[in-house]
């Protein structure tokens, strides 16, 4: 009995539990780890749907204790602030990843020719800004006491504009380039200018996608440059004025339609800092979840070196 | 001139470059001196007076350097090492599900605070934070426990920015390391399968050894950049809360503050340029040894 009962056990199908086991409880724990990722923003969330009273008595929770749109309501009604942030931000960033794109992809063509008498000099002095710095102090007093740039768009897209960490990452993708096209294409006659422009960029697209995404990253997600350069609240990007209200709820009673009504009418100060967070994470959240291939491609981009 | 005319094409092409960075990186280089000098924005640079190495004599008389020191190589090597473990353990975990949809996902969802700008994330702390509404401090008080006053408490932040910090850059790095894994040869497993070898043997022996130089490069550049810290992290996520500083204070916070708050620029130059200074020997030192190991990860 006990030995055609072991002879046959090699032959039974193992149970469902013990066959998809490990599966199960690794997609329990994975589950489980992106709902904990996801937390902090579904309280915001739910926090800006929430009636402002019983937010500040019942506080932040998984479920509006009481649903109300309030918050978005009166942010429709004074749309000024978020709307001029957008207008800032949108400005700073096309202007700024397109001008980026431009000066870097245009360095790293000069760098990547090996017709060029000085490249490995220019490569130093290009490599020698990511290793030292002159630190927060000089840059300061040189942009507002010299270069007068405070309160101005231009300093809010100036100082990020070179970025020689994205100049060798296309330096190294344009040398991978078969060195034939250019040699054919200066055969034809074709400038400098002309080979850039016609035979290397388009040839480039995938890297320069990828580049790009991250420059507009970089100009949508900057506070620093205004923390640092503006005192305007007309010139405040997106960020900067989140910070503004988070720092101080009043602030968004500045400038507001509604100031001078604001004795009879209570601005529920609270939900509406929440719901003025939600509107700036919305685009972005879409466009990443969209673009999110590109995101992990450049980040396993790799092999970059300076000379 | 026949060289200048050769190189004309790339000397107008490379301007715009050229040009920017000596306006916003070389000429600060140049303005370290600052850092020797009694500043007076109506002198100028050139003409305030030099004033030797007193900003210095200031700045490491006071107690407040040590603590900045500490708290910059401290914290960063506690994010350095939680973040490693943190992005190979996630890394490993996505590597074994076999839906590839799911790992989409997953690695979706996580990666996402990588998009995050810190001034969000200040709003996200903020509402589990706070005292009197935050959601953890609900929590705690259903449980029956006294709340905690998370934003008064320094003790409480290394654990707090350590759970931010992975929470933020956790993906990033298992992304690196998952793409890593996946370069492995299926090989390896079939053969340790053959003699028996169970998960876990497999990735004792094949996978992790299989990292470790990559491990070693990434955590030798991390090292080289340990005197610079995440100054958004420190700013937002604390709330720049001054009953925090003895914990969270890092050097960048303190330059920042002794420039914009206080106004003493002698004090923030020469806190500054001693970031910068050891912040360049721990690069190059790094990049030495990394050289050493893998010339073709070293930098340079």
């Amino acid at each position: 009995m006990t030995l055609r009962s072991t002879s046959v056990q090699p032959y039974a199908r193992p149970t469902w539990f013990a066959r998809h086991g490990g599966q199960l409880i690794l997609h329990a724990v994975l589950l489980l780890l992106t709902l904990l990722f996801l937390l902090p923003l579904w309280v915001v969330i739910s926090a800006s749907f929430t009636d402002e009273t019983t937010l500040t008595k019942a506080g932040y929770g998984l479920w509006p204790a009481q649903f109300s749109v309030a918050a978005y309501d009166f942010i429709l009604q004074n749309p000024t602030q978020i709307v001029n942030a957008y207008g800032v931000t949108m400005l700073v960033t096309v202007i700024g990843t397109v001008a980026s794109l431009f000066v870097n992809s245009l360095t790293a063509y000069v760098l990547a020719r090996v017709d060029f008498t000085w490249r490995r000099p220019f490569s130093f002095f290009i490599f020698f800004t990511m290793l030292f710095n002159g630190g927060l102090v000089p840059s300061y007093i040189l942009i507002t006491q010299y270069l007068r740039l405070r309160d101005t768009l231009w300093v809010l897209i100036l100082p990020m504009l070179v970025a020689p960490w994205y100049i060798f990452l296309l330096r190294t993708y344009f040398s991978t380039l078969g060195k034939e096209f250019i040699e054919s294409a200066r055969l034809d006659g074709a400038n400098e200018w002309q080979i850039y422009s016609r035979i290397v960029m388009p040839l480039s697209t995938p890297a320069l996608a990828t580049i790009a995404l991250f420059t507009i990253l970089g100009y949508w997600n900057d506070w620093w440059l205004a923390l640092l350069y503006i005192n305007d609240a007309a010139l405040y990007p997106l960020q900067y004025l989140l910070f503004a209200i988070l720092r101080n709820a009043e602030f968004l009673t500045t400038n507001t339609n509604s100031s001078a009504m604001l004795g009879s009418v209570q601005v529920p100060l609270q939900t509406v800092r929440m719901a003025m967070a939600v509107i700036a994470i919305g685009p972005v959240a879409v466009a990443f979840v969209s673009l999110q291939r590109y995101f992990v491609r450049g980040l396993t981009i790799g092999g970059i070196k300076g000379e | 001139m026949r060289l200048l005319r050769k190189n004309l094409p790339f000397l107008i092409m490379g301007a715009p470059g050229f040009l920017l960075l000596l306006v916003f990186s070389y000429l600060p280089m140049l303005g370290v001196i600052i850092a020797f000098k009694n500043y007076r924005a109506v002198q100028g640079i050139w003409g305030s007076a030099w004033v030797g190495l007193k900003n210095f004599e200031f700045l490491f008389g006071t107690p407040a350097w040590q603590r900045i020191t500490f708290n910059t190589i401290f914290l960063n090597l506690l994010f350095i090492v939680t973040g490693l473990v943190g992005a190979i353990g996630l890394a490993l975990l996505l590597n074994e599900v076999r839906l590839k949809f799911a790992t989409r996902i997953y690695q979706t969802v996580i990666f996402f605070p990588f998009i995050i700008s810190w001034v969000i994330v200040g709003y996200f702390s903020f509402a589990l934070l706070n005292f009197e509404t935050g959601l953890i401090n609900q929590w705690v008080l259903a449980l029956g426990f006294e709340p905690f006053a998370w934003y008064n408490t320094p003790d409480y932040w290394p654990a707090i920015l350590t759970v931010t910090n992975l929470w933020k850059g956790v993906g990033y790095g298992s992304v690196i390391y998952l793409a890593a894994m996946l370069s492995i040869s299926p090989e390896y497993y079939e053969a340790a399968m053959l003699d028996g070898a169970n998960k876990l043997q497999q990735i004792r022996y094949i996978t992790l050894p299989f990292l470790v130089p990559i491990v070693i490069i990434t955590t030798l550049l991390a090292i080289g950049r340990i005197f610079y810290a995440d100054f958004g992290m420190f700013f937002y996520v604390t709330r720049d809360s001054p009953l925090l500083y003895p914990t969270t204070d890092v050097i960048d916070t303190y330059v920042f503050r002794a420039l914009r708050v206080n106004a003493d620029i002698g004090m923030a130059s020469a806190t500054g340029l001693y970031q910068s200074l050891v912040g360049f020997v721990l690069v190059l030192v790094s990049n030495w040894i990394v050289k050493r190991i893998d010339p073709e990860r070293s930098l340079f």
